[in-house]
């Protein structure tokens, strides 16, 4: 058993090693529209849109048209959920969501958080997971690759003071990377059991003689994009628990490489983009390193017994066909994403294991993290970590060419501990009046736990859940939908702020007195930041949530 | 404020195109291919006569007779509109709670599967321990030997896919038809 589990494991991280470099080329030709083989549908879509495709905008035009986009896009989801009872696609005849679950369903989708206060099967006709949400699973991850493509032009381009056309960005992450790979991927799932069809619910007589509604829906082609892209919504409310959503050992292998990807790819197209793919094979070790940490921390805790109920595997909250180690292996994944999928339950988690997935969302998911996300949030972290490197040499700090200043330290500060310092407070305001209170699941330290990931998966833009949490309330559906979109924009205004600063400042060639960026050095040095730092952040919260949870499950109290 | 103004109605032309595209052609198309490719995959794998299905392979339903292998417990009892679990963590007496119920009623051996409530609330499958700690029950309660009902467990038993994969497991369901299916 256990040999089995080394070996899926690393069965994994090599599939993901061997991906990265072909599919990181891949994505920096046609990112930079240097290879178009499919010209004429990418023309036609900016005729359409009355798209200029060669027109360079500036860091506030280009912040702009995102802005729009996501308003827009917004707007639309947001009518499309309320008004679902009178749009086509509808066999189960649902009425439009309230107000409320809309608004945050709809800031949840746009934002690439996929929170969920809902359970897709109980509540979205086909029309509104198809036109609805599916689209946004195929655009917000497209925004985060315009994002991080904004924030490499501005450090690698040499003159100009522009970053870059946004529509362009966006029809090519979605035209020559998204969506052929959602096509490859939603054909392997369909033939392994996940439901594609417009079919009504089925009610099946059970062997017992009992009715039991069987729903149906075209969810393989959704489910392939909310992994690729970082999404992680389920087509059902148990997301890729549901044996029609993950039916089978390997949809669940490929679901989890799904995840990783692109954002994992991604290191190797900033390699390429800035000049010295060793510059981002520096951050995907460091990726690495915290991946690792995480899942082996995960596992070793997920692997004791219960010291209550004595039961001898961790089996709550878990599927059969995957067990303990694909289910931790999953749970980190998808906090190291932003995915925020889940194949077992993280509320049944072992304290330990499920204050890892914690800390993998509240380091700002940049271990690996979402589409485009994860690279520009781990950008953030390697400018303060080359401020602090330039502090102990005495010198100023530069980063593929350029010097950091002032400017570009406070803007990555605001978009690494904004987010962070919100988590904390909104957990504490949740955590003392009663419409917070009233939503637990869990009382005692783990019912602390519950409201602190709510937040840290809203603001990190997860979307995972200790889902005991009662969260369809006005209460949670406006503070969590307030904090998803906080969450994204702080830290995509930032970054394109430091893009547009970036882009005017000129390069000189490295001195004796650069330190390098593209050495393991460099990767543990960036590590060892984002550890202190979020230690500082979150220890004191963690001691009262998980910490205390598993001291007082080592003395067998229940709660 | 001209701009402002040009990127809101490239915007929302952008949206409709992408929903066209992504939100319209590409699950359609996808429907197609998997209504060609995988029909019973693609429409829920179910089991029995398309007029009036038993139920899906892949759903767990919900067996109390004696002579029925049991499934794993499930929060929503069963219930897949909406699917659900039970999100009770370690130190909740909730669970503690539910863990003895089924001690008592199953025996305090009984496999750790069996103790606990799935994910889903839908798991289709046991672990092989767990079709073994229920033979001797069904058997008895069917008047069979042992040895035959082994056997049926033995072959709805499925190894790690391609031998590595995931974990063992048997079908509850397939199993059960397979001893109704004895004349």
């Amino acid at each position: 058993m256990f040999a089995l589990d080394i070996l899926q494991a690393a069965l994994f991280a090599a599939a993901l090693i061997l991906l990265t470099p072909p599919l990181g080329l891949y994505m920096a030709l046609v990112l930079e529209g240097r290879w178009r083989f499919l010209a004429p549908v990418e023309t036609a879509i900016y005729r359409l849109c009355g798209i200029r495709e060669l027109r360079e905008m500036s860091w506030r035009q280009y912040t702009g048209a995102l802005i729009a986009f996501n308003v827009i896009g917004l707007a639309v989801l947001l009518a499309i959920l309320m008004g679902q009872g009178f749009l086509p696609l509808n066999p189960q005849n649902l009425p439009g969501m309230k107000f409320f679950l809309a608004l945050n369903t709809a800031i949840s989708f746009v934002t690439n958080t996929n929170w969920q206060a809902y359970s897709g099967e109980a509540a979205l006709s086909y029309f509104s997971q198809m036109a609805g949400l599916t689209v946004q699973n195929f655009v917000s991850p497209a925004v985060g690759v315009a994002v991080m493509l904004g924030l490499i032009r501005g450090f690698v381009r040499r003159t100009g003071t522009t970053v870059g056309n946004l529509w362009a960005d966006l029809v090519r992450s979605v035209l020559y990377i998204l969506l052929p790979l959602a096509i490859l991927f939603a054909i392997v799932l369909a033939g392994q059991g996940v439901v594609q069809n417009l079919s009504g619910y089925v009610t099946a007589t059970t062997v017992e003689g009992a009715q039991q509604a069987i729903p149906m829906g075209p969810a393989a082609s959704q489910i392939a994009i909310k992994q690729l892209g970082t999404n992680g919504g389920g087509f059902f409310g148990v997301n890729s628990a549901h044996p029609f959503e993950n039916p089978t050992p390997l949809t669940n292998f490929l679901e989890l490489l799904a995840i990783f990807l692109i954002p994992a790819s991604l290191t190797y197209t900033f390699g390429i983009m800035v000049g010295d793919r060793r510059q981002g094979w520096a951050l995907f070790g460091a990726m690495f390193i915290l991946f690792l940490a995480g899942f082996t921390a995960s596992w070793w805790a997920e692997s004791q017994p219960n010291p209550i109920t004595h039961v001898p595997i961790n089996m709550e909250g878990k599927e059969q066909r995957f067990g303990v180690m694909n289910s931790v292996l999953w749970s980190t994944v998808t906090t190291d994403a932003s995915n925020g999928s889940v194949n077992s339950m993280h509320d049944s988690l072992s304290p330990m294991a499920g204050m890892v997935a914690m800390l993998n969302i509240k380091l700002g998911e940049v271990i690996y993290g979402g589409v485009g996300a994860g690279m520009y949030g781990m950008l953030m972290y390697v400018l303060l970590t080359v401020f602090i490197a330039g502090l102990m040499v005495g010198r100023t700090p530069e980063y593929l060419g350029k010097k950091i200043e002032a400017r570009e330290v406070r803007l990555a500060v605001i978009a690494l501990f904004v987010p962070s310092g919100l988590i904390l407070v909104a957990a504490a305001i949740a955590s003392s009046i009663p419409a917070g209170l009233s939503s637990l699941a869990n009382a005692g330290p783990h019912g602390l736990s519950e409201i602190l990931y709510a937040f840290a998966s809203a603001l990190g833009n997860n979307g995972s859940a200790f889902a005991g949490l009662t969260v369809d309330t006005p209460f949670y559906n406006l503070m969590l939908g307030a904090g998803m979109l906080v969450g994204r924009f702080i830290v995509i205004i930032p970054a394109l702020m430091i893009a547009g600063s970036m882009v005017r400042k000129t390069a000189a060639p490295p001195s004796p007195g650069t330190f390098p960026t593209n050495t393991p050095l460099f990767a543990v040095l960036l590590v060892s930041v984002i550890l202190i730092v979020s230690a500082l952040f979150f220890l004191p919260a963690l001691t009262l949530g998980p910490i205390s949870e598993h001291m007082v499950m080592l003395q067998g109290r229940t709660f | 404020m001209k701009s402002i103004l040009t990127d809101y109605l490239v915007a929302l032309r952008a949206i409709v195109v992408f929903t066209v595209l992504t939100g319209l052609a590409y699950p359609l198309a996808m429907t197609g291919l998997a209504q060609a490719l995988f029909p019973q995959a693609a429409n829920g794998s179910l089991i029995g006569p398309a007029a009036q299905p038993a139920g899906s392979a892949l759903i767990a339903q919900k067996f109390t007779a004696p002579k029925y292998f049991w499934p794993r417990p499930s929060a929503s009892d069963f219930g897949a509109v909406p699917s659900g679990a039970s999100n009770q963590g370690f130190t909740s007496a909730k669970l503690a709670a539910a863990v003895e119920e089924r001690r008592a009623a199953l025996g305090s051996n009984a496999p750790s599967d069996l103790l606990y409530a799935s994910g889903s609330g839908l798991d289709p499958h046991i672990s092989p321990e767990a079709a073994e700690y229920q033979v001797a029950r069904v058997a008895e309660a069917r008047q069979l030997p042992p040895e035959l009902v082994r056997h049926l467990v033995a072959a709805a038993t499925e190894g790690p896919q391609f031998g590595f994969l995931g974990q063992a497991r048997v079908n509850v369901l397939l199993l059960n038809r397979s001893l109704d299916a004895l004349k």
